[in-house]
């Protein structure tokens, strides 16, 4: 097995080991990426100098008699998280040169835990997007088939994890940006609760539903990520202020599922999903019967309109958040009026892409006098609906399963030019960011053309430990996570 | 809700946005299919329900006051497309 193969569990056993260091499986990713990233295309910024170095020093603290589980692991870093010194562009125009004075919260943690950042990865501009095509830069592709998408926005990070180009990393997610593209690229993104790590350094999109979350190759990886970012911070009053337990200790039992309640919601089983995720869900569900877990049919009665209220709350506080981008304090500047109103306009006509014009647009019409209350405050109202859903299932069920998209990846291109297509995609994932749950993507399928199928484990506030180990259990009683993508190089593939 | 071009000229000077010609006719026509989309939550009767800002159950969250080293003025101002005597510059809004 080659080393940028290793799960981050793996690797640290070796690292501790002493079977290979940290410089040695830093160099084996910085390679796999030469190889592979031309067609993959996750990464916008590599820091391969900074990494070897990191590395180096991680490899003097283990001498030290220091270990740890990310100590010298690489790790890669989506591109809306700050990194002190390294250019941070959310993937937009905007920010092309932006390099910020500090660390995201969760990025300093993982430097304190020792880890090796390989780099920024790609996202859909201002994590605005379930596709990664509304990146600035160039669209990133699906490791299991170059002509796909990863999902997104947290697509780049997906692929660099499918691609083995690095051996975990962090997304964000908002509404599905992390579970939408770990279900497409079939590896494990979890959404840990609103307010569980904190958001200093997350550049904002939207900001009572953005959480920072992880990309891994399996569930023990996913705990231990979870475990280094997870806490509170003084500098964002939104993180709770609850110690974080250790995620891993709870996956050691072997108990089985006996006496954890699963439940299944009808409304995720909807007309218009492709039959293989359905029957691919399903499947899941009698895998975890089989486990011994007590199966109950739920009920989530307003998920149908999750995806308004989602589109209404987020854009409006896009639309504020966004204000911030007015070509004065950082970012581009289109001065070509001398005047300085129309500066801003200017700035943040030509800095802005399509779909984030379109959601500061939408959101700013929500916010506006005589719309307030018909949309942006039924709004509000309709997520109190949907969290109350959440909270009478959590009543009778440890954990909801449901698929995590309707379908697998789809083509690059085909949803481009239609935004409510493309905002379908998120109709199972949004919800959970309405009610501030925490969930996890994992793969547990493919369609006939070789495309992963993800499941989505659902808890209530702060069940992030139940749902790391049903996903658990489920991962060891099944094999899909195995399954390794065979990246295709466009040159080869005839077109 | 079928927006006017009129519409989305006053809502892009709401937030200051230049769009092109083309930019205001596909944002009119994609907006308005947006909003149309969103009429399905009139549906609900929502007179009694309270709105959800945050899930959070937090209230004005306290520290203590203690001043802390604050970023260096030249490390922000790196970032600035404009800058003179450790200041941000704009253009000119006085005469």
């Amino acid at each position: 097995m080659k080393l940028y193969e290793l799960t981050i569990h793996e690797a640290s056993e070796r690292l501790a080991a002493g079977e290979c260091t940290a410089v040695e499986l830093t160099e084996a990713m910085l390679e796999r990426i030469v190889a592979v990233d031309n067609d993959v295309k996750a990464y916008l910024t590599l820091t391969p100098e900074a990494a070897l170095a990191q590395a180096q020093a991680a490899d003097e603290r283990r001498s030290q008699g220091e270990n740890g589980p990310l100590l010298g692991i690489p790790l890669a870093i989506k591109d809306v998280l700050c990194t002190k010194g390294i250019t941070t562009t959310c993937g937009s125009r905007i920010l092309e040169n932006f390099v910020p004075p500090y660390d995201a919260t969760a990025v300093a943690r993982l430097k304190a835990a020792g880890a090796v950042l390989l780099g920024k990865t790609n996202t859909d501009e201002f994590a605005m997007g379930s596709s990664t095509e509304n990146s600035a830069y160039f669209t990133t592709h699906n490791p299991w088939d170059l002509t796909r998408v990863p999902g997104g926005s947290s697509g780049g990070s997906a692929a660099a994890v499918a691609a083995d180009e690095c051996l975990g990393a962090l997304g964000t997610d908002t509404g599905g940006s992390v579970r939408q593209p770990a279900g497409l690229c079939g590896v494990v993104g979890l959404k840990p609760t609103y307010g569980r790590v904190s958001r200093y350094g997350l550049i904002a999109y939207a900001s009572s539903l953005d959480q920072v979350g992880t990309l891994t190759k399996d569930v023990t990886d996913a705990a231990l990520l979870l475990g280094a970012i997870a806490g509170h911070d003084p500098r964002d009053s939104t993180a709770i202020d609850a110690p974080a337990p250790d995620y891993n200790s709870g996956l050691q039992d072997n108990n089985g599922l006996a006496g954890t309640r699963v439940g299944v919601p009808q409304e995720y089983f909807i007309d218009g999903m492709q039959p293989e995720v359905e029957a691919a869900a399903r499947a899941a569900v009698d895998v975890l019967a089989d486990l011994g877990a007590e199966m109950h049919e739920v009920s989530l009665p307003h998920t149908e309109y999750a995806l308004s209220v989602y589109y209404l709350i987020a854009p409006a506080e896009a639309s504020a958040n966004l204000a911030r981008y007015d070509g004065v304090r950082y970012g581009l500047r289109v001065d070509e009026s001398g005047d300085l109103i129309q500066t801003y306009k200017d700035t943040r006509g030509q800095g802005f892409g399509a779909e984030v014009k379109r959601r500061i647009m939408l959101g700013t019409y929500a916010l506006s006098a005589g719309y307030y209350d018909a949309y942006y405050l039924k709004a509000q109202k309709v997520r109190t609906l949907i969290k109350g859903d959440f909270d009478a299932a959590f009543e009778q069920v440890d954990v909801i399963v449901a698929p995590t998209s309707p379908t697998t990846a789809f083509r690059i291109g085909e949803k481009a030019d239609d935004p409510l297509q493309m905002y379908l995609s998120d109709v199972f994932t949004l919800s959970m960011n309405l009610a501030g749950n925490c969930g996890l993507s994992l793969p547990c399928g493919f369609d006939a053309a070789g495309l992963p199928i993800g499941l989505q484990i659902m808890g209530p506030p702060l069940g992030e430990e139940q749902v790391l180990r049903v996903a658990h259990a489920y991962e060891r009683a099944t094999e899909w996570h195995a399954r390794r993508p065979e990246i295709m190089a466009t040159d080869s593939m005839g077109e | 809700m079928k927006l006017s071009r009129a519409d989305v000229e006053h809502i892009a000077e709401l937030a200051r946005l230049t769009l092109s010609d083309e930019e205001k006719a596909l944002y009119q026509e994609q907006l308005s299919a947006i909003l149309a989309y969103f009429e399905k939550l009139q549906e609900l009767d929502t007179a009694v329900i309270s709105p959800t800002a945050t899930v959070l159950p937090l209230h004005s969250v306290m520290r203590e006051d203690e001043p802390r080293p604050p970023t260096p003025r030249e490390d922000i101002l790196a970032n600035a497309p404009a800058a003179e005597d450790g200041c941000f510059e704009v253009p000119a809004v006085l005469d």
